[in-house]
């Protein structure tokens, strides 16, 4: 039934709103903060001696849901020594196009050479860019994002957490 | 006083121009202005303010491509957009916005166009832009397209007859049908939104269905009807329906300030601004509404036309008619 006292308190509610700041978080000059254990671009790490961790066992390949990760194994010469085991991965591709983003490659790695780190401005115009090689893995990310106080969110048991 | 007719070229040029311009503003307005009353911005990256953003979203029209489907009517097709923006620029010529003013000699009037008829003109040539909008989609031969269509002819034919109807009693009071004469008999007496309230009210609800403004927008809903009659156009096609629909909401609003809030008057001479102040106020009340309101269903619109509408536009008709002779 028609209700016009209620329709005209409506018009107040807009009319009021346009008074008031907006919400909106304009992107570029402000960003988010992410939480520390958010799922973003792989990185490949390396031990402090300057060796790779990984090795090429391809388990994270096994695991990956989308099957997206395209590893081919080389032994390990004297002369050429990469990683820290026997074999060491000479290809070593991910095409993000496919990669969902689930941390399972990262669950799955027994050497801790692959996680999933915090960038996720990579855009590329064209999907052959999308094919990210082992070099563009290893490397540092160039944009930084800013990442929240873990003190706020890595507790183990969120509702006892007793200080902010 | 009439004005000679390269004045009135001149003039004519210059008010079309203007109204364009108005017209692509108004998009921005309404854009920052519903972002504003949802609590948001609004356009705000393409230039200081967003203000370049008519400008994007014209280059973007001009360059899309322009497809139709095969089974368009072509001459009826491609004409309709051109139609509908056609009527609504020319309904603008005969809204008065100042007195006339005496430059160099030459009489240059506040209009484009003055004749005794001109409030049945506006009428005229908003029935013919019905035509644009209804051959439109059915010309698209496309099942989308021909309900929105059909659906925008019962909605705007309802609605032209409250309109009508509504102005009839501003008509009564003004003993004229010219907008000029109407506009200066408020000067005279009071402005005629005060006696004929109803009317304004009546004149103001079915011109928003008349334009196809939320809350009466069923014909371009998107969630119901894809996009109604011009699904099936794209690019300035669809720019060129665009450009009729805000003209028309323009030419709506300047209409009802010319009948019922005295058109140009106000204090201390300035009269092309306090038409200006005025259209905007109305312009800000039909976005203000589409911020506010949720959509009619069909059935209901087409009841609330008929059954509410019609009545009240028609008693007050009569009671206008009753009064002016009586007194």
């Amino acid at each position: 039934m028609p209700q016009p006292i209620e329709t005209l308190r409506g018009f107040g509610v807009t009319f009021k709103q346009i008074f008031k700041k907006p919400l909106t978080q304009q992107y570029p000059e402000y960003k988010r903060p992410l939480y520390p254990r958010w799922r973003g671009r792989h990185r490949l790490h390396r031990h402090e001696n300057g060796l790779e961790k990984c090795v090429g066992c391809s388990l994270c390949a096994a695991a990956c849901p989308a099957d997206c990760i395209r590893v081919v194994a080389e032994e390990n010469t004297p002369n050429n020594r990469v990683s820290a085991g026997e074999r060491y991965a000479r290809i070593y591709e991910i095409n993000m196009s496919r990669c969902i983003f689930c941390g399972y490659c990262e669950l799955a790695c027994p050497f801790d050479a692959i996680t999933l780190g915090n960038e996720f401005e990579i855009s590329e115009y064209s999907r052959d860019d999308l094919i990210y090689t082992k070099d563009m893995l290893l490397a540092e990310p160039i944009k930084r994002v800013p990442i929240a106080d873990p003190a706020i969110y890595d507790t183990p048991v969120p509702y006892y957490q007793d200080h902010s | 006083m009439s004005e000679t007719w390269w004045v009135s070229l001149i003039k004519a040029f210059i008010i079309i121009n203007l109204v364009m311009v108005a017209f692509a503003y108004m998009t921005w307005v309404e854009r920052k202005l519903l972002g504003r009353m949802q609590q948001r911005y609004g356009p705000n990256r393409a230039g200081p303010f967003g203000l370049l953003q008519p400008i994007a979203d014209l280059v973007k029209l001009l360059r899309k491509e322009a497809f139709y489907p095969a089974a368009a009517i072509d001459k009826l097709y491609i004409a309709m957009p051109a139609l509908a923006a056609f009527t609504a620029l020319a309904s603008f010529a005969v809204i008065p916005f100042g007195p006339g003013w005496e430059i160099h000699g030459y009489f240059v009037g506040g209009w484009v166009l003055d004749a005794p008829i001109t409030l049945i003109l506006l009428f005229a040539l908003g029935s013919v832009g019905i035509y644009a909008f209804m051959v439109g989609g059915w010309a698209s031969e496309s099942k989308f397209s021909l309900l929105g269509s059909m659906r925008t002819c019962a909605q705007m034919v309802s609605y032209e007859v409250s309109l009508a109807l509504s102005v009839l009693g501003v008509v009564l009071m003004g003993q004229s049908l010219s907008l000029v004469d109407i506009v200066h008999k408020q000067q005279d007496t009071l402005w005629f939104v005060g006696p004929q309230i109803v009317g304004f009210v009546i004149f103001f609800i079915a011109g928003i269905a008349e334009t196809n403004r939320p809350p009466f927008d069923l014909p371009e809903a998107e969630t119901e009807l894809v996009a109604g009659y011009h699904t099936e156009y794209s690019g300035m096609r669809f720019g060129l329906f665009s450009t009729a629909e805000y003209i028309n909401m323009i030419t709506l609003s300047g209409v009802g300030v010319t009948l019922f809030l005295g058109g140009w008057d106000g204090p201390w001479g300035l009269g092309p601004l306090w038409f200006l102040l005025k259209l905007s106020a109305f312009l800000f009340v039909f976005i203000w509404l589409r911020a506010t309101l949720p959509r009619l269903r069909y059935d209901q619109l087409m009841r609330f036309g008929w059954k509410v509408l019609l009545p009240v536009a028609t008693i007050n008709a009569l009671i206008t008619a009753l009064l002016v002779v009586w007194i």
